[in-house]
């Protein structure tokens, strides 16, 4: 078999590095020897395939998994997933966990003294189609105070966890809300050096998406490895 | 038109609400084909202490070395519903499970065949982006040929090896050392 085309390397400062003193936590996980850059085989560009079983109606509804409605504002998150030669990502599983609207994690290490809300778990997961799209109902997490920093808190955010075609298309990341005072301070909003690709983590208010009467829409498209692109693709001969 | 691909962010300390439901510590069942083992390990922090809040994700052949993915040329999906994919959570000792088949050999460069390995991916709070390492098997003579286990300096090859347990039956150990006289190797790809 002859080699296969492997993903692009990052550019520099778009992704953050392991080690970034401001966020604490990282002096003593990051890894102090430098990687070993390696070439990617079948065992890199395939990747674990979610069939359409994994996904159930109501799962990207994070505002209908209890009696009652959970307290905050309703917002609709919508975007679509690319890789990075523009190509919709189909049928890519996206994870997704928050806070709740008082800035409340329903985890027993979470000890904010903000209450839990009994009709929120903070929980969910949707699939895009084949365009690439996804959209999912939830209320605007809250923000909250952590120890990394005296009256340290964390902008708010909700955790997005993809899968695409191959395992090195993996990326979990976090969305951001706009004009939100916290981002600047944040270290870990702001371990992204390169200034635009730390924006695309800031979601778009969206007039398109915002329901009347019902919420705000907020539109969050994600970029996803690409493969290069082999003499065939680009229609040479 | 090229993008570029969204900036990792940690998965944080509360990472169990979003990927609990899809924790996957038993990728092969007893149902599957091969030589069954379990993996475990811990996962240790530059002072040496367990990490009790990380997670592992791994991705593996079946025991004919070929992937359950659409990408895999030798043959459609493996009709055992094999997954090949695993996700398990460390817990207070930093320790992790996960019961699977050794994988058979899959294609390498220039298809010359790999030793048998799983790709390994580290998630925790404090990692602004998951680590990438490997995890081969001991004992495996393919070991000394592996296009990738080659690129790695000879004195540090035995990070990504795991070793049998002395007193359990196909029982591998692998502990993975995030920083320190051990550190394991991790990989930029």
């Amino acid at each position: 078999m002859a080699n296969i085309p492997g993903y692009r390397l990052p550019l520099a400062g778009t992704q953050p590095e392991y080690l970034h003193p401001a966020y604490r936590s990282s002096i003593k996980r990051a890894p102090t020897r430098p990687l070993i850059l390696a070439p990617h085989t079948l065992s890199e560009v395939t990747g674990p395939v979610f069939g359409d079983d994994t996904v159930h109606p109501g799962d990207g509804d994070l505002t209908r998994q209890h009696g009652g409605e959970p307290l905050g504002e309703r917002i609709f998150v919508s975007g679509r997933v690319l890789d990075e030669n523009s190509r919709p990502v189909r049928n890519a599983l996206i994870e997704i966990w928050q806070a709740n609207a008082a800035g409340r994690y329903r985890h027993k290490s979470d000890t904010h003294n903000a209450p839990l809300d009994p009709n929120f778990t903070g929980y969910g997961r949707v699939m895009t189609d084949d365009l690439g799209r996804y959209q999912f109902t939830t209320v605007k997490p809250g923000a909250y105070p952590w120890g990394n920093h005296y009256n340290a808190w964390r902008p708010q955010h909700i955790h997005l966890s993809l899968f695409g075609a191959g395992i090195l298309e993996r990326l979990v990341t976090q969305m951001y809300f706009p004009g939100d005072p916290l981002l600047d301070d944040d270290p870990i909003y702001n371990s992204v050096a390169d200034e635009k690709a730390r924006r695309r983590l800031i979601a778009r208010f969206d007039w398109e998406t915002t329901v009347p009467m019902e919420g705000l829409g907020y539109s969050f498209d994600v970029v996803l490895r690409g493969r290069e692109v082999t003499p065939f693709e680009r229609g040479e001969r | 038109m090229s993008l570029r691909a969204t900036a990792s962010q940690t998965v944080g300390p509360f990472f169990s609400i979003g990927l609990e439901p899809m924790f996957a510590p038993v990728v092969a069942g007893p149902e599957i084909p091969g030589e069954h083992v379990t993996i475990r390990g811990r996962v240790l922090d530059g002072d040496g202490a367990p990490v009790p809040d990380a997670v592992i994700e791994t991705w593996q052949a079946d025991a004919e070395g070929r992937y359950p993915n659409p990408g895999e040329p030798r043959s459609a999906a493996a009709p055992h519903g094999f997954q090949g994919f695993g996700r398990t959570p460390t817990d207070e000792q930093g320790q992790f499970t996960l019961s699977t088949i050794k994988p058979g050999r899959a294609p390498g460069p220039d298809g010359s065949p790999q030793a048998p390995h799983l790709v390994v991916l580290i998630f925790m709070r404090g990692l602004l982006r998951h680590l990438l390492t490997r995890m081969y098997f001991p004992e495996e003579t393919s070991n000394e040929d592996d296009v990738i286990l080659r690129l790695v300096p000879p004195e540090r090859r035995a990070t990504l090896i795991a070793r049998a347990a002395r007193d359990e039956d196909s029982v591998l150990l692998w502990d993975i050392h995030l920083q320190g006289e051990d550190e394991t190797v991790f990989f930029e790809a």
